[in-house]
């Protein structure tokens, strides 16, 4: 199996993506530069977080333009699965690749800490590690992590099972107290309706042993890995 | 041209003797763009003119020490071709004036001080230092200085992994930003700065130069007045973005062999690092103004050469590769201009429109740069309060709650979590401890990263206090496991000009010189800000210190956190008991009173060494010095980070309050489970290091025999909303 991650100026969490897939799947990932005109076929590609292009105007509103970020709407259309993480969430719905939209946080500040997510739909893929109802620990680093959408969507969203996580507590409970940003009905990660793109703002790669503070994230990407192999 | 006037001269910050000194090194008068050069190269943020006499006292050479002060930051060797390269930085002027931008930019500064010098940053830390929590501006400025530090390091995708804090009425009109930075490099590739080959070329790179900052250097070397807001516009303006690429930009091309010689430009902007450039390679540089990438039109040769626009670096690289290196500048979309070219003149010349626009000597100007012995007198140091002075209150577990929720130790998470510390994924201690790890990426081994100083006990006795502060770090560093390598220190303190001020830093770098000579722990980098007064009251001295630590097996690390119930709780070291300067005394008896605790540095290096070698042996299963607050704070702190709580009995003949409250030097709580526990005390016992067993981990509660039992529940909730509530304005959020 081959995996790329996508590379832009002001990436900053494509080192970790690219350590949390190697330790998973043995080889590492293909590291595409944003000026490279060609995407290499793989069995999954990889957005990363960080500050694409500074994410002036808005973020993830540049990178959402990109050349690179075409060929991944292409590649996305076709099936492959896409995997999105914080400011790559932030970039695939500028491209319209999901719903929605990224907010400033709603207490106006960066969040940098674990939080707690209850997964709430099956998506053998992504999420075949646990189980619906299931909490787990992923960490946060985001200053636009408050995701809004139309009451029309979010329902379409809940009714589909395209909600992947929502913040919630250590019990699973969801309620306005475990909302860290702001977000629609606590959504911290969704799908599009085909299934294959996930777009998240924690960080799964930044929970890949004991030492870095939980396995968590280690499980979500020997599941995903298994089930692209 | 201009006439200088005394007006003029004094404008920018030359006293008339230094204006002598610039008449009769030239044999003319200058014009205007040479005497602002002279101006930020003889100011005393850039000559360390008042310091340089005591900075040179200071220890700065050890076997692992590859380069001490003098270069953009210090380099150790952590083994494996490895090296560490690290500085701490202050940016307090900038930062009260403008505090997002002030504290931004100085996170970038000194992110490129460590990267010009070939290191990946790994890790960025900071020491700030805030007026009382209740003074009209701390909030406004806490919120933009966090904001602005977090809003650069996070975009940079470099991890913020600690600190400190302090709130004190001495910085109400002055407060302290200390920024610093951890990169790793190899060995076989640090570049420095000193410029070499007649005729190569001299590269600018990076941002254009604009009218931001200019004059930065010289604000920095004055007091602040009433007009301190004028000075808004000598503020530089961040873009994290552009030094992101410019990291990228740089890392790249030091991995070919092309750069002779690189230089960021930080304060006094392309003046600066051109001369030092210049003056280190003992050469000349031509520089053609007109082929610097200018943001603006119409700026004057005067404004390109003292702007302090950031994200910029000059470089001298080899004849031939410019080319080639042009190239990975245009991969990140930077600019890359060649703008002049090494010479044998031993001159700095400037050009615009085809003419000379100033012509400097460099080695005379750099050699000529005033140094001052500054009259200064000694602090008297105060009494010692004993414990027998200060009569105890009746409920010490409220006096413990008290001081749990008190501005100098309630949890600084609000701070921390505005601060990406994960990025990168190598953090495996995070915030919160007694210092910071952070893995060498891809290797087993890790790095221990603190800052510490208490500015109380300088100012009490600048002496002890010096020692203190280094001291702490050392201990900090040992309490995780980690051998302390090397400190960056910080000097921030008042008007140099008046003799109580001077005797406070001549006293802090004799403490300082004493704990680093006995700890081998020697200074490699370093920065003083000096002026740090308003209206002619100055801070409480402050020397920052920032220290670092090789852990060679990650597995060797200790966390100050309870692990499990049942476990042994050993106390290390002796107490005293004075409250002398202790936070008890502060915050219970509302008195900063009496001397600080005496440091004893052989006690201090033999008990810290039991501690790492019983960590290292595999016995420590928890780790916590002792410092702010006294044994019961150190306790709380171990409990709350664990969760679980502990009841101990302490056998000593001292009255229950200095017990728990009292600051004695050279102690660290650890726990052992209760199988190991004997061994411990064994081993102690051969080193001559005094240990006691003094209770058993588990519940719910920290109780103190006879003294205190206080949920840690209760615990938790003062400790942790003290600075959420202090920052939350009522009606908003």
């Amino acid at each position: 199996m081959k995996a790329a991650v996508i590379v832009f100026p002001g990436s900053n969490c494509d080192r970790d993506m690219k350590v949390a897939i190697e330790q998973s799947l043995g080889t590492s990932p293909i590291m595409v530069w944003h000026g490279d005109s060609e995407l290499p076929d793989t069995d999954l590609i990889a957005v990363p977080g960080g500050f694409s292009y500074g994410d002036y105007l808005r973020c993830g509103a540049i990178a959402g333009n990109s050349p690179i970020m075409r060929e991944v709407v292409k590649k996305a259309a076709a099936g492959t699965p896409i995997l999105a993480v914080c400011n790559g969430f932030q970039v695939a719905t500028e491209t319209g690749m999901l719903p929605g939209a990224l907010l400033r946080n709603a207490n106006q500040k960066f969040i940098c800490r674990d939080v707690h997510l209850k997964i709430t739909s099956q998506n053998n893929r992504f999420s075949g590690a646990f189980k619906v109802d299931d909490v787990i620990r992923f960490p946060v680093a985001h200053h636009d992590g408050n995701y809004f959408a139309d009451d029309e969507t979010l329902s379409r969203l809940e009714d589909n099972g395209q909600i992947a996580f929502k913040y919630s507590d250590e019990d699973g409970t969801v309620s306005s107290k475990t909302n860290i940003n702001g977000s629609c009905n606590n959504i911290a990660g969704i799908y599009n309706e085909a299934g294959n793109i996930l777009g998240l703002m924690p960080h799964p790669e930044r929970l890949i042993s004991d030492q870095l503070g939980g396995t968590d994230g280690k499980l979500f990407f020997d599941n995903l890995i298994n089930s692209l192999n | 041209m201009t006439e200088i006037t005394k007006e003029i001269v004094a404008e920018h910050g030359l006293s008339e003797s230094e204006y002598e000194r610039v008449l009769s090194i030239l044999g003319r008068e200058p014009n205007r763009t040479e005497l602002g050069i002279f101006s930020v190269m003889w100011s005393e943020h850039c000559s360390y003119k008042s310091s340089k006499k005591w900075l040179k006292t200071l220890p700065t050479e050890a076997p692992w020490v590859i380069c001490g002060p003098g270069e953009n930051a210090g380099v150790v060797d952590i083994g494996d071709g490895q090296a560490a390269i690290f500085k701490m930085e202050s940016h307090n002027h900038p930062s009260f004036i403008e505090p997002y931008q002030g504290a931004a930019t100085g996170v970038g500064g000194i992110l490129r001080d460590v990267f010009t010098m070939g290191a990946r940053p790994i890790a960025n830390m900071n020491a700030l230092r805030f007026g009382q929590p209740d003074h009209p501006k701390t909030r406004h400025l806490v919120s933009g200085v966090v904001a602005g530090i977090g809003g650069y390091g996070n975009c940079m995708g470099i991890p913020t992994v600690g600190g400190e804090t302090n709130f004190h009425s001495s910085y109400d009109g002055n407060i302290l930003v200390n920024a610093m930075t951890v990169g790793v490099a190899e060995t076989e590739k640090i570049f420095y700065s000193a410029a070499a080959g007649i005729g190569n070329p001299v590269v600018y790179v990076g941002s254009k130069t604009g009218r931001d900052g200019i004059h930065g250097a010289t604000m920095a070397s004055a007091e602040f007045d009433d007009d301190s807001e004028e000075k808004r516009p000598t503020v530089q303006v961040g873009d994290p973005f552009a030094e992101k690429l410019l990291l990228e930009a740089c890392l790249e091309l030091m991995a070919t062999d092309y750069i002779v010689a690189i230089q960021d430009m930080g304060a006094a902007g392309l003046t600066s690092s051109s001369f030092e450039m210049a003056d280190k390679g003992g050469v000349g540089i031509r520089l053609d103004i007109d082929k610097v990438p200018m943001r603006e039109e119409g700026m004057t040769p005067y404004e390109v050469m003292l702007s302090e626009s950031q994200e910029r670096m000059l470089m001298v690289l080899k004849p031939g590769s410019e080319e080639a290196a042009q190239k990975i500048f245009e991969k990140w979309e930077l600019d890359f201009a060649i703008i002049g070219e090494v010479t044998d003149t031993g001159k700095m010349i400037l050009t615009m429109h085809g003419e000379i626009v100033a012509e400097l000597p460099v080695a005379p100007l750099a050699d000529a740069a005033p140094e001052y012995d500054r009259p200064w007198v000694k602090t008297v140091a105060p009494a010692p309060i004993k414990a027998s002075d200060v009569s105890p209150v009746k409920d010490l577990g409220n006096a413990l709650l008290t001081i749990m929720g008190s501005s100098e130790v309630a949890s600084r998470k609000w701070i921390w979590e505005q601060y990406d510390h994960m990025v990168m994924g190598d953090t495996i201690q995070r915030p919160g401890g007694d210092a910071a790890v952070v893995r060498i990426h891809g290797t087993d081994k890790a790095l221990a990263i603190t800052t510490d100083c208490n500015p109380r006990y300088c100012y009490a006795d600048p002496e002890m206090g010096g020692k203190q502060a280094v001291a702490e770090t050392w201990r900090n560093l040992t309490a995780t496991g980690a051998k302390p390598l090397a400190i960056t220190d910080c000097m921030n303190f008042g008007n140099p000009e008046r003799p109580e001020i001077m005797g406070q830093f001549v006293g802090c770098i004799e403490g300082m010189r004493e704990a680093c000579i006995a700890l081998d722990y020697p200074v490699v980098s370093g920065n003083v800000s000096l002026y740090n007064e308003t209206k002619g009251v100055g801070i409480h001295p402050t020397p920052a210190i920032g220290g670092i630590g090789l852990i060679s097996q990650s597995d060797h690390m200790a966390t100050i956190a309870f692990k499990s119930e049942g476990e042994t709780v050993l106390l290390v070291g002796d107490t005293s008991g004075d409250l002398g300067q202790s936070i008890y005394l502060k915050e219970i008896e509302g008195r900063e009173e009496g001397a600080p605790p005496v440091v004893n540095l052989d006690v201090e290096k033999r008990n810290g060494d039991f501690v790492r070698d019983s960590i290292h042996s595999g016995l420590v299963t928890a780790c916590h010095d002792i410092s702010d607050g006294g044994l019961a704070v150190a306790l709380s702190e171990m409990a709350l980070a664990g969760n679980i709580g502990a009841n101990v009995s302490i056998q000593s003949d001292l009255p229950s309050h200095a017990i728990c409250f009292a600051e004695d030097q050279a102690r660290y709580v650890i726990t052992t489970t209760a199988t190991n526990a004997e061994k411990l005390l064994q081993n102690a016992q051969k080193c001559n290091v005094p240990l006691q067993n003094i209770g058993t981990t588990g519940h719910n509660e920290l109780k103190i025999e006879n003294t205190l039992a206080i949920s840690i529940k209760d615990m938790r909730h003062v400790h942790a909303n003290w600075l959420p509530d202090l920052m939350t304005v009522p009606g908003h959020e």
